[in-house]
């Protein structure tokens, strides 16, 4: 596909790699909201990042930000905010970076099975979850509109493995933040350090309205596993959630209401959902039938 | 103790710990940052396998590369009864081999196309396609020829090495976008292998609810 015409999603900062992913020697070409594009490490040292044409000649260079590990660029005049997180700062923290996992589907419904708690004794059993443990404890989701974005707090969920430094099961408490149609963090009970928040962050890199790559990092106070394990875990996590995500249809998230039934334990994706409609996002969106037609025209 | 040189999403580390859980033999894993540290390129791991390939075996310093050939190993050394891997008579170790060997073209051709997939290699995802295709046609063919015969598996009439080594990127086609719907002797033989006792999963291949659990 072209590159997209959503205003929302154009000026979103989005993940297109880690920085180990774009060297002098070997640029990281690949492709955001359906325009490619070409990131390499210039001679000052800097990532550059620029559009490409079908031959791969170099366009329109494009703002880049290196943080968290990972590069963000975007394709729009007047770019959102990237989001803050400042516990980058604390200190005992490790950040590990995991890699992507290419999935076909909407970038949307990456995010969404994301925050939703009610897969997790299903599709990671002994994992994140296991039968009869199922039950997902009510919990509230809301729109903060004074920061806009969407957070899940009081969640709650017996867990065999939480992360990779836990031996036993343990009640996990959860708060899901979402800053973005494509990026959300989730804050989860550090087992080894009463009080404090483990993080998992997940960058959802928009190929195309139906293909996507996530990208995501752990930032954890861990002491006993090394970087290899914690990654070895994250991507079992990912690659148990892939052949579940692209066997959901439509691919592209339906936001009218009614297409899917909700339960309970949906409170977040309905208010992420909600969010979304909001913005009037049309990438990765099932079309109405209206303007199937008018795109067919 | 064992120690495997393993990555978990790795179809062919996969066999290995499978094959270890079904014998009841203990081992530890040191894992391998193949993706996306590519640690299986670099210096130290390339002491340990100059091919620089997943997965390797440590057997109390007996240092084995190659799945197909830890798998003999291992039923050689561990499975008392001699059931996996029958050397004594010659026809079925030529099967065997025959069906072990055919593992190498299933990988080359399935596994290319979830690596393209999956983590985004770049190689030329439909000749993968179209090749993994032209295997599983032979494999379905000679497992629906098995079944006339009331042999339910690659190499006679018990589950073999051979098995084992074939299953993991059979069962992963899906991840490569292949589908496996037409392949009715495959899809029964992927079922019976998923209901032997000592089973184990691996991300990307789990027990399906709606799959046939009757016994043949």
């Amino acid at each position: 596909m072209a590159k997209t015409t959503d205003a929302f999603a154009l000026n979103e900062w989005l993940v297109i790699g880690r920085l180990e992913d774009a060297t002098h020697d070997k640029p990281r070409v690949t492709r955001l909201l359906g325009q490619d594009i070409r990131a390499e490490r210039t001679a000052d040292g800097a990532i550059g990042v620029w559009e490409t044409d079908l031959a791969g000649n170099k366009g329109r260079a494009l703002p880049v930000q290196e943080r968290y590990g990972h590069i963000f660029v975007t394709l729009g005049d007047t770019p959102r905010d990237l989001l803050e997180m400042p516990e980058f700062e604390e200190e005992g923290r490790r950040l590990v970076t995991i890699g992507y996992v290419r999935v076909k589907t909407s970038p949307l419904r990456v995010v969404e099975n994301f925050l939703d708690l009610g897969h997790f004794p299903y599709v990671h059993t002994n994992y994140l979850g296991a039968e009869p443990q199922t039950e997902v404890a009510n919990y509230k989701a809301e729109i903060r509109e004074d920061v806009d974005e969407v957070w899940a707090t009081d969640c709650s969920f017996f867990q065999q493995k939480a992360a990779k430094s836990a031996t036993d099961g343990q009640q996990s408490e959860y708060e899901y933040r979402v800053t973005s149609p494509f990026i959300t963090v989730l804050y989860k009970t550090c087992p080894i350090k009463p009080g404090a928040w483990d993080l998992v962050g997940l960058f959802v890199q928009p190929l195309d309205e139906d293909l996507c790559e996530a990208h995501s990092f752990v930032l954890p106070f861990d002491e006993e596993n090394t970087d290899v394990e914690l990654r070895h875990f994250q991507q079992t996590i990912f690659l148990q959630d892939r052949p579940i995500l692209e066997n959901q249809l439509p691919a592209l998230l339906p936001l009218t209401p009614g297409t899917e039934m909700p339960a309970r334990a949906d409170a977040t994706s309905m208010t992420y959902r909600r969010w979304l409609k909001k913005k009037n996002i049309t990438f990765g969106v099932q079309k109405d039938a209206a303007s199937t037609n008018s795109r067919a025209a | 103790m064992i120690k495997l040189y393993d990555y978990p999403a790795s179809g062919n580390c996969y066999k290995i710990r499978l094959f270890l859980n079904i014998l009841g033999v203990a081992y530890e894993t040191v894992p391998v940052d193949f993706y996306p540290g590519l640690e299986h390129r670099n210096a130290d791991f390339k002491a340990i396998n100059p091919l620089g390939q997943l997965p390797v075996l440590d057997d109390d310093g007996f240092v084995i590369r190659d799945a197909q050939a830890i798998l003999a190993y291992l039923a050689s050394k561990y499975d008392a009864a001699g059931t996996w891997f029958d050397r004594d008579d010659p026809v079925a170790l030529g099967k065997t081999m025959m069906w072990l060997a055919f593992a190498d073209q299933i990988t080359a051709t399935s596994s290319a196309a979830r690596l393209h997939d999956v983590l985004g290699f770049d190689l030329d995802v439909d000749a993968a396609r179209k090749g993994a295709h032209a295997a599983f046609r032979i494999l379905d063919d000679h497992l629906i020829e098995q079944e006339f015969v009331g042999e339910y598996w690659l190499a006679g009439d018990r589950a073999s090495i051979a098995d084992i080594a074939c299953f993991p990127y059979v069962a992963l086609a899906p991840d490569g976008g292949i589908n496996l719907g037409n392949y009715h002797g495959i899809r029964r033989w992927l079922a019976r292998i998923k209901r032997m006792p000592d089973f184990v999963e691996m991300p990307g291949i789990f027990l399906e609810f709606d799959e046939p659990m009757a016994a043949e």
